[in-house]
């Protein structure tokens, strides 16, 4: 094992390590994804994708990354539109599955 | 630019928002397992939104001096504002529209996410021709760096394509965009050449172009051509193949997610992305299941258009009318509902209800039967009842309940059409052949409310209408149901 050899790569930044770690990452996200829901009952096919949906917009977090300092004017514009469209998204998203959600425990109790 | 060495340029905080990052993942597919059980589905939706919570709050205390807070304050109440108004005040049959809007808004913020990685770039780096950071640069590839230059115009082209789309289905189903247009845009021949241009840009914005300006004019151009596309591409698609659309669209816009990951380096958008992603495609796939159709047949066969010369309109057509339909009621020991979209325009819901409440309590067994592709998205039909408080447990699906007509007196057909089409089962050169459909004629009457013998969205005809024991009463959902309760009660 060459140490030096590692050390100098990591130095090097973290770009050949991260898109290895990354791809790893997406591989086992999908199939995990696949598993996780190979069954869903009919009825929760709309709030499931809605909630989906929500979640999505995790790239909220990218998007508060794009109003920093270093950023010149017209990026910072795009940046503010990101953060803005992302939120909607995510409040909007999470806030109509539970509506919906709510329908579905509510009847529950009348049955 | 990866997220994590912005972060670490801020001093302190960048190992422990990983770490928040790990657990917001976890949650995230704890959600997502939860979500597909009824019973746990709310507490799912809950522990997702904290994740989000925590991933977003953690992103924005450690890069605090970095961004600009006004910004990002400004930015997120105005987009919490919105958010939560829509959610809120929109009524429940608009709720497929608003899943598509919210979609196409999450594909938007990818796609511009990516953009300004690109200016944040250019205006670092801004030297002309000189090697640039991270490896965003021509011949990047062989340096190892080229995963950013593919992320971002991966990120550029599918959250474009998302958004476009959306806004189209979001068209679609609230009728602002003719579902039959044609045009230029739209066809197949321009959806070629949109994804070839799209293609060649990419190659172009993210590895060809030798300078920062040419990246930023090709990455440009990408947007436009991408956007594009995304309109041609959902435009010529049928309504009644809305819910597969929907559903490939919410898969996209994870997979935009997914590709601005690789721009930020970040593991917990990728895996966020890849989970929304799939779940997206497992629901496109139980959808085109539905109708026995395969994806690329949703995408570019044109639906309807062989069977427009052969309708020919309808004969032996028997209207009734309230007070028949109650007398048939009276006497119904079984009663099986079939609620389509007509239903959801109608706001009929809770009529039904009340007629089947009627019924329940005069011991009539009432059950309803629920077509995987009724209405206009994913399970909306068990949306709206839900609404109305009907018990889950009355609803069945098209397997458990299709051998069940041929033991029923009387089935109530409410603003359905297509998914009750017997030409589905015995006319092989029928656009629908082979699509799975509730035998609704089996039973001994069926009665069908609809306000005319206008056609579904699969634009053919449907001989059920026709049937010997088939009964049209005609009128607006709501109020044809409303009469069938005055009716039967005053009986």
């Amino acid at each position: 094992m060459n140490y030096a050899l590692i050390a100098a790569s990591e130095a090097d930044g973290s770009n050949v390590r991260f898109i290895v770690i990354g791809l790893w990452v997406l591989l086992l996200g999908i199939f995990l994804g696949f598993e996780l829901i190979s069954k869903v009952p009919p009825t929760l096919h709309t709030p499931l994708m809605s909630g989906a949906n929500a979640i999505s917009g995790i790239t909220l977090v990218g998007a508060i990354a794009c109003v920093g300092a270093d950023y010149p004017g017209w990026g910072k514009v795009i940046g503010f539109l990101a953060i803005v469209f992302a939120t909607v998204n995510v409040v909007g998203g999470f806030v109509v599955t539970d509506r919906m959600l709510g329908m579905f425990g509510s009847k529950k109790k009348g049955s | 630019m990866s997220l994590a060495l912005l972060m670490q340029s801020t001093g302190g905080g960048a190992e422990a928002a990983e770490y928040v990052y790990m657990a917001a993942a976890l949650l995230f597919v704890l959600g997502i397992k939860r979500l597909s059980g009824v019973r746990t589905a709310r507490s799912g939706n809950w522990l997702a939104s904290i994740a989000m919570f925590a991933a977003v709050a953690v992103t924005m205390i450690v890069l605090w001096d970095v961004v600009g807070g006004p910004i990002l304050i400004s930015g997120l109440v105005v987009g919490a504002v919105i958010g939560l108004l829509l959610a809120t005040r929109v009524p429940l049959t608009e709720m497929p529209e608003l899943v598509a809007l919210f979609n196409g808004l999450g594909g938007a913020s990818s796609m511009l996410v990516a953009l300004a990685t690109t200016a944040f770039y250019i205006s670092t780096m801004g030297d002309p021709g000189s090697a640039m950071i991270d490896g965003f640069s021509i011949g990047t590839v062989s340096a190892g760096g080229g995963h950013y230059a593919a992320a971002i115009v991966a990120s550029i082209f599918i959250g474009a394509v998302t958004l476009t789309g959306s806004l189209i289905a979001y068209g679609k189903l609230s009728g602002k965009v003719n579902s039959s247009r044609k045009g230029l845009l739209g066809s197949q021949a321009m959806n070629v050449l949109l994804l070839v241009g799209a293609l060649v840009l990419c190659w172009w914005g993210g590895f060809a172009a030798d300078s920062y300006s040419t990246i930023l004019t090709a990455q440009v151009l990408l947007t436009c051509v991408a956007l594009a596309l995304g309109i041609g591409l959902v435009l010529p698609i049928g309504g009644a193949d809305m819910p597969v659309v929907i559903s490939l669209l919410n898969s996209y816009s994870g997979l935009a997610a997914c590709a601005t990951g690789f721009v930020l380096e970040n593991n917990l958008l990728i895996v966020a992305g890849s989970i929304v992603g799939a779940a997206g495609l497992i629901l496109t796939m139980i959808m085109c299941k539905a109708m026995n159709r395969s994806l690329t047949n949703v995408i570019f066969a044109k639906f309807g258009e062989a069977s427009e010369k052969e309708d020919t309109g309808y004969t032996n057509v028997k209207s009734t009318s309230a007070e028949e339909v109650a007398q048939l009621l009276d006497v119904a020991q079984s009663m099986i509902i079939v609620p389509g979209y007509g239903l959801a325009v109608a706001q009929a819901q809770h009529k039904v209800r009340e007629l089947a409440d009627y019924m329940s309590s005069k011991g009539c067994d009432v059950k309803y039967a629920i077509h995987p592709v009724a209405g206009r998205m994913p399970g909306h039909m068990n949306v709206l009842l839900a609404e109305a408080d009907v018990p889950y447990e009355e609803l069945f699906e098209l397997d458990s309940i299709n051998g069940e007509f041929s033991n029923t007196d009387l089935v109530i057909v409410v603003g359905a059409n297509d998914v009750c089409n017997p030409c589905a089962n015995d006319d092989p050169t029928s656009p629908i052949a082979g699509m799975p459909v509730l035998n609704v004629w089996d039973a001994q009457t069926v009665v069908v409310i609809k306000r005319s013998l206008s056609h579904g969205y699969a634009a053919i005809k449907n001989p059920l209408f026709e049937a010997d024991n088939a009964l049209m009463f005609f009128g607006d959902a709501k109020q044809a149901l409303q009469d069938l309760v005055t009716e039967v009660q005053d009986l």
